[in-house]
């Protein structure tokens, strides 16, 4: 600070009560400690994920800790009390340093300490004296020496001493200020959009969340806000394409809040924009914004990035998902001999309930995606780093006992192990993976054959006649063959219906407990494994036939692959849990566009408190408020006497080197200095 | 000194800054402006107003720069002078290539390839390509630390010179690579290209340079190579994990931006922090130089004490990072590494103490000095830091819908801002000096590392650009 001992004949204020609560809140231990509790208070929310439902935080700490937590307010800290509590006496110690610092920083601005004595000059280091032979010029030299070097100039003469002074760098004290009167500003800004208005209208009784509604046309009163009922707001809106929408939800805990706006927007498009590569390369949205008070309407697109801004609302692109597209399916029934399809038609939020064998069974379609871009496999032919792997639906089948179970279904067939296969992935509830049927494509890239086999399977009749041909086949040259070819055949037909409804594991099963010695076991599973290899495989020669093929000629590679891929499957299907295959066939896909619409009217204070303090912080760091005094008066033996000193509030040390510069170079000016 | 009438008008007439600039000077602001003109018009279709603003604001900040520290132009023509050598040699030789069917990037790819003896090019596989570039960058800094320390040991002056031109060169082979590598993303396509400060990989080449930059101003200012050893120790280290982060998981692949991240603010957010972050680090790397030399002279309990307390929690944080494997063999493994690396810690700083001792106080630098440069670099970095952060809210603002949501990143960034702000209110409020602000400002980089990538690595968050 100052070396301004010399001006300390200011009588001492009284020590009032209020004085001493001043020096308190302005008291650098009090805002050195304020920051650094802020600094770790803000960590524990950086390592406790904050705003997760509260059924995560129980399972995470068990109800003890998350009822502590949870009293601290610590999942949504930085609008805890306590944590306001804080930023609010930040602002007190930055105010009270203001309002104790202010006046004086401004005194000290405009003071050119032109009444300095001449004996605490002198006692300032690195002080320099010369004795001159004329004042006049000298000082006018001096005085134009100081102002070349940067430092304004102001004279006073004194009775006994004329004292010419300089100084530049005086908004140094306005950084402090700025400095810090900057961030009270923004931290106002930012308390103006904080949610504390939603936390008081809540105390008050004026809104209530709502966690109950599934449709926003549901919500009650109590949940609804009008516009101007908040201050400030940050909520999301979905719209499907052609859709319109006047409103976004604010989500609050567990709950939310429908926030009205005074004009409507509807989407007419969304687009995503994808690299080469498949990743995602922009969003955009097509907007119309209508708004009926001012009569005004008008289109923008917006993107990521590229928001929107209408009277004070900004409405930013922030997601987007599906809108409702509709889709076909073909549903293949699974267990049905004549194979009977049904072609449903289903949209995205909607559902359709099948009447089934095993009752009435409810398809809720719940997303589609036109696109699936993962990164590749290691070793991808085609060195690409992503693939496409199409489009896809999810929907769940929920029984009359309201249990479900969710599928993934890819619409197109999907390359693997050489051949191409639908992909229908099955799990029973979202914490779990997905488990995989992969269903072989034939060679006309549909699932009709493999659907044929597996009502062939069902076809008791004609399974039966195509086992009792095979066996009669095999057996045509072995002796007492007519004996064993009804045993045979009936074993066949067990064997088909076991696998066909558990499965490899139900045949293992019936192995397991069947009557005979262990190491007979073997043998019979290795027997078992070969009968009904014969019949699925006299069974798919069967199909092939019905296609059209040649089934006297060895058949092609790709058809024995198929053959394994759908043995692989068959033994899925029991496991599937449900009794058809719902085939995408087609889909009309409408999009939905996740905007975000935020309110935000102490953006401008927060901005303006920003440029305040980043400008203060410049002023106070970079420049140092330098003073220099020249003062001019006869000494004891009366001889005209030059006495020089400065002073620095910043960086001593640089001081002291640009003082002993500034000396030198003014020693060829006025000549060499003697020692005080 | 004798007062003579030239001598009196010498010192009292007004001295134009203007007048004292140079032809190198002028000639440096004018191929400032002309080259910025030239990629205005080359380039005009790509920007927005704001990139324009940006390109223009750039070339006036770099005159000012080159004006005002001497030094910078020569480097600023340097870089200019091999970036453009490479540009200009690139588009002919991936035309050819591509004429025999390769796409651009394998044609990058491939010239730069140090195996394929038929389609590689000499001058792209040595010098020219933007790896080449930064694996020069990267043995010069490693060599440079080695070198300074044996000035430091040996007061060689020579060994001084030639630590310094090390770094210097090494400076200008990182900015080229930043440049090669920006025009290399926009020879894969238009749609890829941007500007190399999207990712960890390319952000930890712009933290070694900006590190660098920062202390050659202060060991011209302050006329002493001392501090150079130990300043590039952090830059060797990041050095160390760039080199691991391209040859393990071949991070230094050109990938084009997310939609978040296409917006004219990470021009400026980004480098913005990086100031900050290299200052910062500078800060710490001078306090751990001037507590090792506190500790030869006087060696204090309390220093030690704190000393063990760090390298613990370092290799405690270093473990924690690496684990996420299920194995206990892998995580028993990352347990002896981590240890080994705290007991190389621990030999390391015993045998820079034994250095020290053997140079002698007198020959090292003096801890009012060590303390006046930390002091400064801390207010350098606190002013970009501020800077940053701000113009990270006003981004968050147009990308995210809001200014300030308390993300994990934004969060650990307002935890570095108090950091330093109560660093800076003690030295210069409180008048604190010394030993505890040296520790502050080591603890501070723990604090700063974090920040910039323990949130990655630890927490989530809308920030997640830099994973590894």
């Amino acid at each position: 600070m100052d070396n301004n001992t010399h001006t300390a004949d200011v009588a001492r204020p009284a020590v009032t009560r209020r004085s001493v609560l001043l020096d308190f809140l302005g008291s650098m231990n009090l805002a050195i400690t304020i920051l650094v509790i802020i600094a770790i208070a803000s960590v524990i929310g950086t390592v406790l994920k904050q705003n997760q439902p509260y059924t995560d935080y129980i399972i995470k700490f068990g109800p003890f800790w998350h009822e502590f937590f949870l009293s601290l307010n610590l999942y949504d800290i930085y609008s805890s009390i306590w944590f306001l509590a804080l930023l609010v006496s930040l602002v007190m110690s930055l105010s009270a340093c203001i309002f104790r610092n202010t006046p004086t920083m401004l005194q000290e601005m405009r003071n050119f300490r032109l009444n300095s004595k001449i004996k605490s000059l002198g006692t300032i280091e690195g002080a320099k004296s010369w004795v001159i032979d004329d004042v006049e010029t000298t000082e006018k030299n001096v005085a134009r020496f100081f102002e070349v070097n940067g430092y304004k100039v102001r004279r006073k003469q004194h009775d006994d001493r004329i004292i010419v002074a300089g100084m530049r760098g005086r908004w140094n004290r306005l950084g402090y200020v700025f400095a810090h009167l900057g961030i009270i500003v923004l931290l106002v800004g930012g308390v103006m959009d904080s949610t504390i208005d939603i936390s008081l209208r809540e105390s008050l009784g004026l809104s209530q969340i709502d966690n109950e509604s599934v449709f926003v046309k549901d919500m009650p009163k109590i949940s609804q806000l009008q516009p101007g009922d908040l201050l400030s707001f940050r909520g999301n809106v979905s719209i499907a394409e052609g859709q319109t929408a006047n409103f976004t939800l604010l989500r609050i805990r567990e709950g939310s809040l429908v926030q009205y706006l005074p004009f409507a927007i509807k989407l007419k498009d969304f687009r995503v924009e994808h690299y080469s590569s498949g990743q995602p390369k922009s969003f955009e949205s097509d907007l119309v914004i209508i708004d009926k008070d001012r009569d005004v309407t008008f289109e923008q697109t917006i993107a990521v990035n590229h928001p929107l801004q209408y009277r004070g609302y900004t409405i930013y692109q922030a997601s987007f998902g599906d809108g409702g597209s509709e889709l076909k399916f073909k549903v293949w029934p699974f267990y049905d001999a004549k194979l009977r399809t049904l072609d449903v038609e289903g949209v995205v939020h909607g559902e359709r309930v099948l009447e089934t064998l095993s009752g009435p069974l409810t398809i809720e379609v719940i997303d589609f995606k036109k696109y699936n871009v993962r990164p590749a496999m290691q070793g991808d032919p085609k060195g690409k780093k992503f693939v496409n792997d199409g489009s896809s639906v999810v929907f769940k089948v929920r029984n009359s006992s309201g249990i479900a179970k969710e599928y993934i279904n890819y619409m197109s067939p999907l390359k693997q192990n050489g051949g191409y296969v639908f992909v229908s992935g099955l799990r029973n509830s979202p914490s779990e993976a997905y488990r995989y049927l992969h269903i072989p494509a034939d060679d006309k890239f549909t699932v009709e054959r493999f659907m044929k086999f597996h009502a062939l399977m069902n076809n008791t009749e004609r399974a039966q006649q195509i086992a009792t041909k095979t066996v009669s086949q095999v057996l045509k040259n072995a002796p007492d063959g007519d004996k064993y070819k009804q045993n045979i055949v009936t074993t066949m037909m067990e064997l088909l219906d076991r696998f066909n409804y558990g499965g490899y594991a139900a045949i293992e099963n019936h192995v397991r407990k069947a009557a005979i010695p262990e190491d007979q076991k073997s043998k019979m599973r290795e027997a078992y494994r070969k009968v009904l290899n014969t019949i699925l495989q006299a069974l798919y020669m069967d199909v092939l036939q019905a296609e059209g093929v040649d089934i006297h000629k060895p058949i092609s590679e790709q058809q024995q692959g198929f053959y394994l891929a759908a043995l692989d499957a068959l033994r899925q299907i029991p496991l599937y849990g449900t009794p058809f295959y719902a085939q995408l066939t087609d889909f009309t896909h409408v999009e939905s566009s996740g905007l975000s619409i935020a309110k935000l009217p102490g953006k401008n204070v927060f901005y303006l408190g920003c440029i305040m303090s980043i400008i203060g912080i410049f002023l106070l760091l970079y420049l140092s408020h330098q003073r220099l005094w020249a003062v001019f008066y006869k000494n004891e033996s009366g001889q005209d006497t030059l006495l020089v000193a400065g002073s620095g509030n910043r960086n001593v040390a640089d001081f002291r080197q640009h003082f002993q510069l500034l000396m030198e170079k003014l020693s060829r000016v006025v000549g060499e200095p003697k020692n005080i | 000194m004798s007062v003579t009438e030239d001598a009196i008008h010498d010192e009292l007439k007004r001295d134009s800054f203007v007048k004292k600039l140079s032809l190198f000077d002028w000639f440096f602001a004018v191929s400032l402006i002309v080259a910025a003109g030239y990629a205005y018009q080359l380039y005009s279709y790509l920007m927005d107003g704001y990139e324009v603003a940006i390109l223009f604001g750039t070339a006036a900040s770099l005159v000012a720069l080159g004006w005002w520290w001497k030094a910078t132009r020569l480097f600023m023509v340097a870089v200019a002078a091999v970036s453009l050598l490479s540009v200009i040699l690139y588009a002919p030789a991936i035309q050819t290539l591509v004429e025999r069917g390769m796409d651009s990037r394998d044609a990058i790819a491939t010239l730069a390839n140090l195996d394929d003896k038929v389609n590689s090019k000499f001058l792209f596989k040595y010098f020219l390509s933007s790896t080449s570039a930064i694996m020069w960058m990267s043995a010069l800094f490693i060599m440079a630390t080695l070198i300074y320390f044996f000035h430091l040991a040996t007061r060689s002056e020579y060994a001084g010179k030639v630590a310094t031109a090390m770094t210097w060169t090494a400076t200008v082979m990182g900015f080229v690579g930043l440049m090669v590598r920006w025009r290399e993303s926009y020879l894969i396509s238009s749609e890829v290209g941007h500007i190399p400060v999207s990712n960890l990989y390319e952000v930890f080449i712009l933290f070694s340079v900006i590190t660098a930059l920062i202390y050659l101003y202060y060991e011209g200012r302050y006329k002493t190579k001392a501090m150079g050893g130990f300043v590039l120790m952090v830059i060797s280290a990041a050095i160390g994990f760039l080199l691991w982060y391209h040859f393990n998981k071949g991070a230094h692949e050109i990938a084009p931006l997310v939609p978040a991240l296409k917006s004219y603010w990470m021009k400026i957010h980004v480098p913005a922090n990086f100031i900050g972050y290299g200052a910062f680090a500078l800060a710490a790397m001078l306090g751990m130089f001037f507590l090792f030399i506190e500790h030869a002279k006087s060696p204090k309990l309390s220093n030690q004490i704190v000393a063990q307390i760090l390298i613990f929690v370092i290799t405690l944080l270093s473990f924690l990072a690496s684990v996420g494997a299920d194995s206990f063999a892998v995580v028993a493994k990352n347990l002896g590494l981590t240890i080994l690396i705290g007991g190389g810690f621990w030999v390391l700083g015993f045998g820079i103490v034994r250095g020290m001792r053997a140079i002698g106080s007198d020959n090292l630098p003096k801890l009012e000095m060590l303390d006046d440069v930390m002091h400064k670099s801390i207010a350098l970095g606190f002013g970009f830091f501020t800077i940053a952060t701000v113009l990270g809210a006003a981004w968050a603002a147009e990308a995210w819908g809001g200014y300030w949501s308390w993300d994990p990143k934004e969060t650990w960034a307002l935890i570095v801002w108090l950091n330093y702000a109560a660093w800076l209110h003690m030295r210069l409020m409180k008048g604190l000096r010394g030993t505890p602000l040296a520790w502050w400002s080591v603890v501070g980089l723990l604090i700063t590392t974090f920040a910039f990538v323990g949130v990655n690595i630890f927490l989530s968050g809308l920030h997640a650009y830099g994973e590894l």
